[in-house]
């Protein structure tokens, strides 16, 4: 099914359900989602996991989402940062589950999804206490943890500019998380700054080729007109 | 005889990088004091920084107009490109670090133990929220990873210790340890002092024990040699 190009951010994140597993891009601010998580807010899904690198800045975007109580896990590498506090709350009073995955296995857990891997063998945080439960194997003299992937109901990107076909290009370190969990869940949302004709990109400069989207929501409405 | 102030510690890592790496190097400078090493990089090292979140050919913090919410490093400073920069996703940014591409990673540390274990995301305290971001894939990736940190801590403790307390980031994985007193080699052979900086090997030696050093390689003042 090719990508369907969206009115609204509300279109963009209808009929998730109760219970889904959310795919959140960004670092920090730099490729959050911000408009459609607050969209996710108004759709009223509940009993939420949420991935995403960090676990919320401020009030507003996931930290809104969190603040609503219906997130019931976070999977995250940081979630402690200055303008955390809506997460630290929760976290410190029982409301929320937390599983802290270092970066790269997050991000290689998303790409393993996507790619249909089953599971692989990563070397990082062996030794450690978030090694606690993996199993452990050596390979060629090096230890590694066996890691599984990470499936997502749905994916909130944020891309620079999209075309008709659903190709992606993103904008500098704003393309972070966002071409791995755009591979990663069965519903990929997208939104990007403007969408334009096919062939208005460089086939070359695709990063998320369109196949893995399948809604769109343009910032500026006209440019999608 | 003068201690070595943060700057110093930069300036001398970085010199070490340069002199060692004299075609370039791929570089990571962890959040924080390592950062400083970027300051002091001679010109012509051909050092090319990488950041975690996504980019090479990275260049210093950005000011005024050139701020871009799009362009930030890992510690989410706004930062600039230099000609070359590459940007990629987070599972590509992982995998150049995990698969050894990159030359060098500094990173800061709680402590570091004399076989090369690495404490720095978790001080083990039962009330703090766990955050570990990329320092697992860090610790365990580039090719030399280096520590930068004060060698006592506030209460004088040294943060070299024989076996880490706090929980670790990564085991036998620190090559070199960068501070206000001395620099040291770590790992299977334990403990090297390589140059002192306002002390003498005596009191080093008095401060550290239990602690075992070899004293074979010093170098810097204090040493009589």
């Amino acid at each position: 099914m090719t990508a369907r190009i969206c009115t609204g951010y509300d279109e963009a994140v209808a009929g998730t359900a109760d219970g889904s597993t959310v795919l959140v891009g960004g670092f920090g601010m730099a490729g959050m989602p911000v408009e459609l998580v607050d969209a996710l807010v108004r759709q009223g899904a509940a009993d939420l996991t949420i991935v995403s690198n960090n676990a919320g800045n401020g009030d507003t975007g996931l930290a809104a989402l969190l603040a609503t109580g219906r997130v019931r896990k976070i999977v995250c590498s940081f979630p402690r940062q200055t303008d955390s506090w809506v997460f630290d709350d929760l976290y410190r009073s029982g409301r929320i589950e937390l599983e802290v995955v270092p970066q790269g296995n997050l991000a290689e857990r998303l790409r393993a999804a996507g790619a249909g891997i089953g599971a692989f063998y990563s070397p990082t945080a062996v030794g450690t206490p978030l090694a606690e439960g993996k199993e452990v194997r050596e390979i060629d003299g090096r230890t590694y943890l066996l890691e599984y992937p990470i499936h997502g109901d749905l994916a909130l990107v944020k891309a620079h500019v999209a075309d008709r076909m659903g190709n992606l290009v993103y904008r500098r370190t704003a393309r972070n998380f966002g071409p791995v969990m755009a591979t990663a869940a069965s519903t990929v949302a997208v939104q990007v700054d403007r969408v334009v004709d096919a062939g208005a990109l460089d086939p070359e400069a695709v990063i998320t080729p369109g196949v893995y989207v399948d809604r769109i929501v343009p910032a500026a409405q006209e440019a999608a007109a | 005889m003068n201690t070595r102030t943060k700057d110093d510690i930069a300036a001398a890592i970085a010199r070490d990088i340069a002199g060692e790496h004299p075609d370039g190097a791929y570089v990571n400078l962890g959040i924080g004091q390592p950062t400083l090493v970027a300051d002091h990089l001679p010109d012509g090292s051909g050092v090319v920084l990488h950041t975690e979140n996504g980019m090479l050919a990275m260049g210093p913090a950005a000011h005024g107009d050139d701020i871009d919410p799009d362009l930030i490093n890992a510690g989410k400073i706004p930062v600039t490109e230099l000609p070359g920069a590459a940007y990629f996703h987070q599972a590509d940014s992982f995998a150049m670090m995990r698969g050894g591409h990159l030359d060098v990673c500094v990173l800061g540390a709680f402590q570091v133990s004399a076989g090369g274990d690495l404490a720095n995301w978790h001080t083990g305290a039962p009330d703090a929220i766990p955050a570990v971001g990329g320092a697992m894939d860090l610790a365990i990736g580039a090719k030399r990873v280096w520590v930068m940190m004060t060698l006592f801590d506030k209460q004088g403790t040294p943060k070299l210790v024989p076996t880490c307390t706090y929980p670790l980031t990564g085991v036998g994985c620190i090559e070199r340890v960068y501070t206000d007193l001395a620099t040291f080699a770590v790992g299977p052979d334990g403990v090297r002092v390589l140059e002192v900086h306002g002390i003498d090997v005596d009191g080093l030696v008095e401060r550290m024990a239990p602690l075992e050093l070899h004293l074979d390689r010093v170098v810097g003042s204090g040493t009589g040699r």
